[in-house]
């Protein structure tokens, strides 16, 4: 079956969708936000592919397995304890980089944005697998 | 670095097993992992042996505020225990498990259920106790259910219903004990409610960390759960359960009520020994009336947590030692009887006691292995099992405590009775035929055996060296029993 709206609503809204998703990862230290939120924003994006487009199609865009993707987020979790092990020798201590910009402006990047990207990348695999999984398993479409 | 490793390194794990879901690449990275964890908890056993108890503050923050990691001597053993039961079970599971519940990610659940485990013998905080029960529930939800068969999935319903009742009676208490001491940090608990003027109020927040615990660990009135649920997964599953999932709800039991609950002890001391006997009894004469392995094997859990409530119903530095030393032993040997329970299964394709037999005559070895285990258990001298209950009653009767001392005996006689009602049906007695004939050709391979070798000779370890191990289980006692060392060492004092 072919949605005519729904594929043609998918191709805008699925940009919005991970652009914004980035969006609220990024201020998710200090504002409300963070990896969970936008990880559930950049799965929506994909299910909505699924529900448009099929799930072999949202797959095949997101090139990496679901379970991958999880695994790579929970190794960027552990990653971030590191940084603080070795440059205070506190374990799970916050450590941030300023990196200047143009303009005088500058990028403060630090372990908790690691840490968010973590949760970010798993939370998006964990509801990517079940979507797909009760997908396949109802024959959607 | 060290003391956060025991966590970090099973989610290490889980990330490699989430990697390729090739079987044989599961097994070698799940065994391997699980000789990691143990090799980590062993050079932490060292280290709190050598400088005494170690104290992290993760991410800097100090003691009330940010989430404490603490190993004492009651934490380092339990993470060491439960890390060599790891690699035995792991081992076993090997061959025992189903290779389709093994690509099925049953190494990964095993590494993510082993960090749960972990975490709560290692966090100094009560809310991150709670998240470390949920992370074990999650993952023993999934193990008990893998493979999904219908009789699974009932067990499964109870054993998580039960099991989230509890984390909510658990979360209540969090919640109350929160809104009346401002802090979860437990050493810093500790510091508040020694000095309490009103012991009555604390009893609230105490009596629901008390069901929720009881729960967990299968105490009398709430552990129906235990034998309708634990039956129901492959064994080398089961078994893992079995030495973990119960003792990490009765180590909650005698941290909390050793550490911070202690200000009502007439009241506590009695309910404590009162439910000891009870489950004691109970558990006993259940697991005597059944005839099917694994349930006599799961009733018979519940009755030996009754000796390790006994102990800290007792509370002196002998029965402490004395209820730690029998938990250790418990893991050992329960462990250990379930994997022969799953050997037993495959020599004779049953779980029913009624229709097998012979046993001894066609596998002496496994008999020999049988009985390390068994008469550890039933308590018979040179085994730990003998120990563990002569602590325990020797302390009761010094505390003047003779009817559940009393109650403690008669059990070990019930406990004897059902380890020998195994023995003569399983192995001595004659074997109905027509089973012997069909699966005589099986044999038992090395690797299947070892990890029963294993945990047998901790048992024999642990029985034969009790001369040796008595001070540092007594040490252990007095640690946990005078508790100024570790506030002072977490609150920075």
């Amino acid at each position: 079956m072919n949605y005519t709206i729904l594929v043609i609503a998918f191709r805008y809204i699925r940009f919005i969708l991970v652009f914004f998703s980035i969006l609220t990862l990024f201020r998710g230290h200090n504002l409300p936000g963070g990896g969970f939120i936008g990880g559930l924003m950049a799965s929506g994006a994909f299910i909505f592919q699924a529900l448009a487009l099929g799930v072999q199609s949202s797959k095949n865009s997101l090139r990496i397995k679901p379970s991958k993707l999880i695994a790579s987020g929970l190794f960027l979790a552990i990653l971030s304890t590191l940084p603080g092990f070795f440059a205070k020798g506190v374990f799970f201590a916050g450590t941030w980089v300023k990196i200047p910009l143009l303009f005088g402006a500058t990028l403060k990047l630090g372990t908790p944005l690691l840490f968010d990207t973590g949760v970010y990348l798993s939370v998006t695999g964990v509801v990517l697998l079940l979507i797909f999984t009760l997908m396949e398993e109802w024959k959607w479409n | 670095m060290m003391i956060a490793l025991p966590i970090l390194f099973p989610l290490f794990m889980a990330v490699l097993l989430l990697m390729n879901r090739s079987h044989n690449y599961q097994k070698v990275v799940g065994i391997a992992g699980s000789l990691f964890t143990f090799g980590i908890a062993l050079a932490l056993f060292v280290t709190v042996q050598r400088c005494g108890i170690q104290v992290l503050q993760a991410g800097g923050w100090e003691a009330p505020y940010g989430i404490t990691l603490v190993v004492d001597k009651l934490s380092a053993l339990m993470l060491l225990i439960s890390g060599f039961i790891g690699v035995a079970v792991a081992v076993y599971a090997a061959s025992f498990v189903p290779s389709a519940l093994i690509s099925g990610r049953f190494y990964l659940f095993f590494h993510s259920l082993m960090m749960g485990v972990n975490g709560a013998f290692i966090t100094g905080d009560v809310f991150n106790l709670y998240v470390w029960f949920e992370v074990m529930l999650m993952s023993s939800f999934v193990l008990i259910t893998l493979g999904s068969k219908r009789i699974q999935l009932k067990g499964g319903i109870k054993y998580l219903s039960m099991n989230l009742l509890a984390s909510l009676f658990f979360l209540a208490g969090i919640g109350l004990l929160y809104g009346k001491t401002g802090t979860l940090n437990m050493a810093h608990l500790a510091d508040i409610l020694r000095n309490d003027s009103h012991p009555l109020l604390m009893n609230t927040s105490a009596m629901l960390f008390f069901v929720g615990f009881g729960i967990k660990a299968a105490v009398f009135p709430f552990f129906f759960w235990l034998p309708s649920s634990y039956y129901t997964p492959p064994v080398a599953i089961t078994a893992f359960f079995a030495a973990l999932l119960t003792k990490v709800g009765v180590y909650a039991m005698i941290r909390f009520f050793t550490l911070f609950f202690v200000q009502d002890p007439i009241f506590w001391h009695n309910l404590l020994l009162a439910i000891a006997g009870l489950t004691m009894l109970i558990g006993g004469m259940a697991a005597a009336s059944q005839y099917e392995i694994r349930q006599i094997l799961s009733f018979h859990i519940i009755s030996q947590i009754g000796y390790m409530i006994f102990g800290l119903g007792v509370f002196t530095p002998l029965a402490i030692a004395g209820a730690v030393y029998f938990m250790i032993h418990n893991m050992l040997a329960k462990t250990n009887t379930f994997l022969i329970a799953g050997l037993i299964h495959r020599m004779r394709g049953t779980y029913q006691l009624k229709s097998m037999g012979g046993l001894y005559k066609s596998y002496p070895l496994l008999a020999v292995l049988f009985l390390i285990p068994a008469f550890a258990l039933a308590g018979v001298p040179p085994l730990p099992g003998f120990f563990g209950k002569l602590f325990l009653i020797k302390a009761g009767f010094e505390a003047g405590r003779f009817l559940v001392s009393g109650v403690a005996v008669v059990t070990g006689i019930l406990t004897l009775f059902s380890m020998i009602k195994i023995w003569n049906e399983a192995f001595f007695k004659q074997s109905p035929t027509e089973i012997h004939e069909e699966c005589q050709h099986e044999k038992l391979r090395f690797a299947e055996l070892l990890p029963s070798i294993m945990l047998a000779s901790g048992t024999l370890a642990l029985g034969l060296g009790a001369g040796y191990l008595y001070d540092f289980f007594i040490e252990m006692g007095e640690q946990l029993l005078d508790s100024t060392q570790y506030i002072n060492l977490v609150l920075n004092k």
